[in-house]
C-alpha cells in the first residue's frame, strides 16, 4: 500500500473511514509519516522564507545559532564573568557590588617564599592542590595510557569472549563517579571489605584510605579503573585502522611479535596515542568528583587537588572567596593552555 | 542587506532566549490564595513534626498553602545562601548560620500583631545574631531548638568491663577509662568527637581556651585549645579513636555512627542527636549522655541550634509573620520539642517545662542529663554559635587540626593557619 503524503493524508483519512481497514499497521505508520511530513514542511516554508531574506550564505549561521546560544550563555559567559570576579574581592554575589581589588587575589595565591615548600606559601592550600595534582596528573595519565594500550592490543586479538571483554572493560565508564567512589570506599575503609578479609587472614589491618601514601595510590587506581574503558576503546579504533598487509608483509621479512609492535604498531598509533595522552592529561587536572566522594581530599589535604580547592574556596566554604575561587580557576587554565600548546606543537614537529 | 537581516535575527533570537518563561499552569499561584515556600532540613523526625503543625496552621488559615520543602543540610549550607542572594530564595528557611543572612532577613515586627511576645520569648543574643549593623530591634527569626554539645557514653560496655562510670571526670581520666573498657570487651574504638570546631570548642574551653573575647574577636593559640588538640593527636597516636572520623572528608563528620553500631564506648556530639541515638540503637544497649568532662577552664559544652528565618525577598510578608507567630506559641512550639525530644530555645515553652514524647529510659536522661548543662555553660560557648564568623571558624578548625592529626602541620604551624583563616575571613567579608 502506498502511503499518501501532505495534503493527500486528509483524502486518504476521509476515505478510511468509508472503507474497511487492511492493514492497521499500515494505517498507523501513514498518520505518523503524514504528520511527521507535515512538520517538515512547515520547516521548510519557514526556511525557504528565511533563506530568501538572508541568503543561502548567512544559513549555516541560522543553524549554528542554538547551539552557539547554548555556548554563550553556559560556557562564554560564565568564562568571562570568572574574570571580573578574579579582578574583585568581598563576598559579594553580584559583579556591581563587588569592589575592584586588581591583581590582590592573583597576589594572594602566588605569595610563597619557597614555592617548593607549600607551608611558606601564604595560601597553602591552593600550593598543596597544585603538587598533588601534579603529582597524580604524571602517575595517573601514564599509568592510564600504558593500561589502555595494554587492554587494546589483548582486545584486538582474536580471543575468546572479545565482545564481553570490551564490554566489561569499558563498563565502568558508564557509572557515576560517586557510585564508583562510594563502591571503592566500601572495599577500602578500615571496617571494609578488603580489610575484613585481611584481617580474617590473620594479618593487621591496612589504613588504605587514612594514610597519604595509601590514599594517593588507591585515587590513582580507581580513576585509571573508573576512567581506562573509554581511552581503551579510542585505542582499540586506533589498532583497527592499522593495514593488516603490514603486519603480513612484515611478517614475510621475518619479523617477530615485539618488531611487529616496535615498528608498525607504535608508529601508526601514535596520532592516537596523541589524543589519548591530551584528553586523559586534561580529564586528570580536572579531577573532582571521585576523590571528593572517596576520601574528601584527605587524610589531612594529601588528595586535595585544584578543583576541590576552587569548589571550597568559591562554593562550600561559609566565607566564600568567589575572587580566589577565580583567580585559581584562572591560574589552573592558562596552565592547561600550556600544556597543550606544548602537546600541539610536538605533534607539529613530529609531523 | 542580508548581513544586516542575519544580525537583527540574531539579536530577535537572543531577546526570545531571555525572555522570562511562561509561567505553566503548575507553577501559578492558588487562585483565591497565598502559597508560602518553607526550605527545611531535618537531622531525625522534624519535618514530620513540623508538617503536623503546618497542617494545622493551613486548616486555621486556608487561604494559606505552606509547602515544606525537605532538603539535605548540605543544600542549607551550600546552596540557600546564593538563593537567597540572587532573589529566588524561598519565604522561609530553617538554617544553622544565623549570622549569614544578615541584611537579608525580613523583620517581622511591622507584621506581628504581638511583637512582645515574640522579643520576650528568646534569648537576645540569638536575635541579636541575625540582625544587620544599625538594626536594634529587628526580629527576623526564632531557634527552633537549643542545643547543647556533650558526650554520649556505651554503659552496658562499661557494665560488662566492671568499670564504674564516673561522675565528673577530666579528658585524660575518660580517655584512660574509655580506653579500658575497649580492651576489656574488646570493642574497636574508645573514644571519638565529631569533626567539627563546634564541637572541639567545648572541650578546648573546659581546658581553658578563651576562643572569644570580650570584643568578640577569635584567637585560637590559647593553652586550652592547644590542650586539647594534643589530647586528640594522642588518641589518633594510640590508635583508640576511629581515624576515618577526622581524617577523611573536607566538612562535618560525627563519630555518632560509630556509637551507635556499639564499636565505640565515648562519642563526643550533641543533644540533636538523641532521636537517631534512641531509634538506631534500640535494645541493642543502655547508653547515657555524661557531664562535660572538666579541665582547667571548668566543664563547658557549646550552645547551638536550628532556626527558623524570614526572608525579606518575600512577596507575602503578612503571611509569613502570621505563620512565624503561629509556631512560636507555647502550644505549637511545645509540640515541636515534644515530637522531636529538642530542648526549647522558647522561655514560656522551657519555664512550664515539655512532656517529651517517650518513655525510653535512656531518651529521659540525656534530656535532663543535657539541661544539666545548659546552667554550665561558659559566656564564649553561648556568643560562639550566634557570631558571625563561627562558621568560618567550624570549617576551617576541622580541616586545619586534621593537617595537624596528619603531621603536614605543626601544632604551631596549624594554629598560625587557622588564625589566618579566620582573619582573611572577616577581611573579605569587611571589603
Amino acid at each position: 500500500m502506498m502511503c499518501p503524503y501532505g495534503k493527500d493524508y486528509l483524502i486518504m483519512s476521509v476515505r478510511s473511514l468509508f472503507l474497511p481497514i487492511k492493514s492497521v499497521g499500515t494505517f498507523i505508520n501513514c498518520i505518523f509519516s503524514s504528520i511527521l511530513d507535515f512538520f517538515i514542511s512547515a520547516f521548510d516554508v519557514v526556511f525557504s522564507i528565511l533563506q530568501r531574506w538572508i541568503g543561502i550564505r548567512g544559513m549555516p549561521y541560522v543553524f549554528a545559532l542554538p547551539n552557539l546560544l547554548i555556548f554563550g550563555i553556559f560556557i562564554l559567559f560564565p568564562m568571562l564573568l570568572n574574570f571580573v570576579y578574579a579582578f574583585t574581592g568581598g563576598i559579594e554575589f553580584f559583579p556591581d557590588r563587588r569592589p575592584w581589588v586588581g591583581t590582590a587575589n592573583f597576589e594572594q595565591l602566588l605569595t610563597c617564599e619557597d614555592f617548593i615548600d607549600p607551608n611558606t606559601c601564604y595560601e597553602d592550600l591552593f600550593w598543596r592542590a597544585v603538587f598533588n595534582t601534579s603529582g597524580y596528573v604524571i602517575s595517573q595519565v601514564g599509568l592510564m595510557v600504558i593500561i589502555s594500550l595494554i587492554t587494546a592490543l589483548v582486545l584486538n586479538r582474536n580471543i575468546k569472549a572479545r565482545g564481553f571483554f570490551r564490554s566489561v572493560y569499558f563498563y565502568p565508564v558508564l557509572l557515576s563517579p560517586i557510585v564508583v567512589a562510594l563502591i571503592w570506599k566500601w572495599i577500602l575503609q578500615e571496617n571494609g571489605l578488603l580489610n575484613g578479609n585481611i584481617a580474617g587472614l590473620g594479618y593487621d589491618k591496612v589504613p588504605f584510605m587514612v594514610n597519604a601514601q595509601w590514599a594517593r595510590f588507591w585515587v590513582v587506581i580507581i580513576s585509571v579503573w573508573a576512567f581506562m574503558g573509554f581511552y581503551t576503546l579510542i585505542l582499540l579504533a586506533g589498532l583497527q585502522s592499522i593495514p593488516s598487509e603490514l603486519y603480513e608483509a612484515a611478517k614475510i621479512d621475518g619479523a617477530n611479535d615485539w618488531q611487529l609492535f616496535r615498528c608498525i604498531t607504535l608508529p601508526l598509533l601514535m596520532p592516537t596515542m596523541l589524543v589519548v595522552l591530551v584528553l586523559s592529561s586534561i580529564r586528570a587536572v580536572q579531577i573532582f568528583d571521585v576523590v571528593f566522594a572517596f576520601t574528601g581530599g584527605g587524610p589531612g589535604t594529601a588528595t586535595l587537588y585544584l578543583v576541590q580547592y576552587i569548589y571550597e574556596k568559591g562554593f562550600s566554604s561559609p566565607s566564600k572567596q568567589f575572587g580566589l575561587a577565580a583567580g585559581a580557576s584562572l591560574l589552573m587554565a592558562g596552565t592547561l593552555i600550556v600544556l597543550t600548546l606544548i602537546q600541539l606543537l610536538l605533534r607539529r614537529e613530529e609531523a | 542587506m542580508k548581513a544586516r537581516n542575519l544580525f537583527v535575527l540574531s539579536m530577535v533570537m537572543l531577546l526570545l532566549a531571555a525572555c522570562k518563561p511562561a509561567v505553566t499552569p503548575t507553577e501559578a499561584p492558588p487562585p483565591e490564595g497565598v502559597e508560602l515556600r518553607f526550605t527545611y532540613y531535618a537531622d531525625g523526625n522534624e519535618a514530620d513534626e513540623m508538617q503536623t503543625i503546618l497542617d494545622r496552621f493551613m486548616a486555621e488559615n486556608p487561604s494559606i498553602t505552606v509547602v515544606l520543602d525537605v532538603v539535605p543540610y548540605q543544600t542549607i549550607d551550600e546552596q540557600l545562601p546564593v538563593q537567597v542572594e540572587t532573589g529566588e530564595g524561598p519565604d522561609m528557611a530553617r538554617i544553622t548560620n544565623f549570622g549569614a543572612y544578615r541584611g537579608k532577613l525580613l523583620d517581622l515586627r511591622p507584621y506581628l500583631s504581638d511583637p512582645g511576645y515574640f522579643e520576650s520569648n528568646f534569648p537576645t543574643p540569638v536575635l541579636a545574631a541575625m540582625r544587620a549593623e544599625g538594626d536594634a530591634s529587628g526580629l527576623h527569626g526564632f531557634p527552633d531548638s537549643l542545643t547543647v554539645t556533650g558526650p554520649y557514653v556505651n554503659k552496658t560496655l562499661f557494665d560488662q568491663a566492671g568499670i564504674e562510670l564516673p561522675g565528673d571526670a577530666s579528658w585524660e581520666e575518660w580517655t584512660e577509662l574509655t580506653q579500658q573498657v575497649a580492651e576489656a570487651t574488646g570493642v574497636q574504638y574508645a573514644i571519638s568527637i565529631d569533626r567539627t570546631g563546634h564541637r572541639f570548642a567545648g572541650p578546648a574551653m573546659s581546658m581553658g581556651a578563651t576562643l572569644i573575647d570580650a570584643s568578640g574577636n577569635f584567637t585560637v593559640d590559647t593553652p586550652g585549645f592547644r590542650d586539647f588538640a594534643e589530647i586528640l593527636m594522642g588518641w589518633h597516636d594510640a590508635g583508640i579513636t576511629p581515624s576515618e572520623v577526622w581524617l577523611i572528608g573536607d566538612s562535618l563528620n560525627s563519630c555518632i555512627d560509630f556509637f551507635k553500631s556499639g564499636d565505640l564506648v565515648m562519642c563526643m556530639s550533641g543533644s540533636w542527636q538523641i532521636n537517631g541515638v534512641a531509634g538506631d540503637v534500640g535494645d541493642a544497649f543502655d547508653w547515657v549522655v555524661v557531664p562535660n568532662p572538666t579541665g582547667a577552664g571548668g566543664s563547658t559544652g557549646v550552645a547551638g541550634g536550628a532556626g527558623v528565618v524570614a526572608f525579606a525577598d518575600t512577596e507575602h510578608p503578612e503571611e509569613v509573620a502570621m505563620l512565624m507567630e503561629f509556631l512560636i506559641q507555647a502550644e505549637n512550639y511545645g509540640a515541636y520539642s515534644a515530637g522531636t525530644l529538642s530542648l526549647p530555645a522558647q522561655t514560656e515553652v522551657a519555664s512550664t517545662g515539655v512532656d517529651f514524647e517517650t518513655d525510653n529510659a535512656s531518651v529521659l536522661g540525656a534530656l535532663s542529663a543535657y539541661t544539666a548543662e545548659i546552667p554550665k555553660l561558659q559566656d564564649q560557648a553561648v556568643a560562639l554559635n550566634v557570631h558571625p564568623f563561627a562558621f568560618a571558624y567550624y570549617r576551617n578548625s576541622a580541616n586545619r587540626i586534621a593537617q595537624y592529626l596528619t603531621s603536614e602541620l605543626s601544632l604551631d604551624e596549624t594554629l598560625q593557619r587557622l588564625q589566618q583563616d579566620i582573619d582573611d575571613a572577616i577581611a573579605e567579608a569587611g571589603q
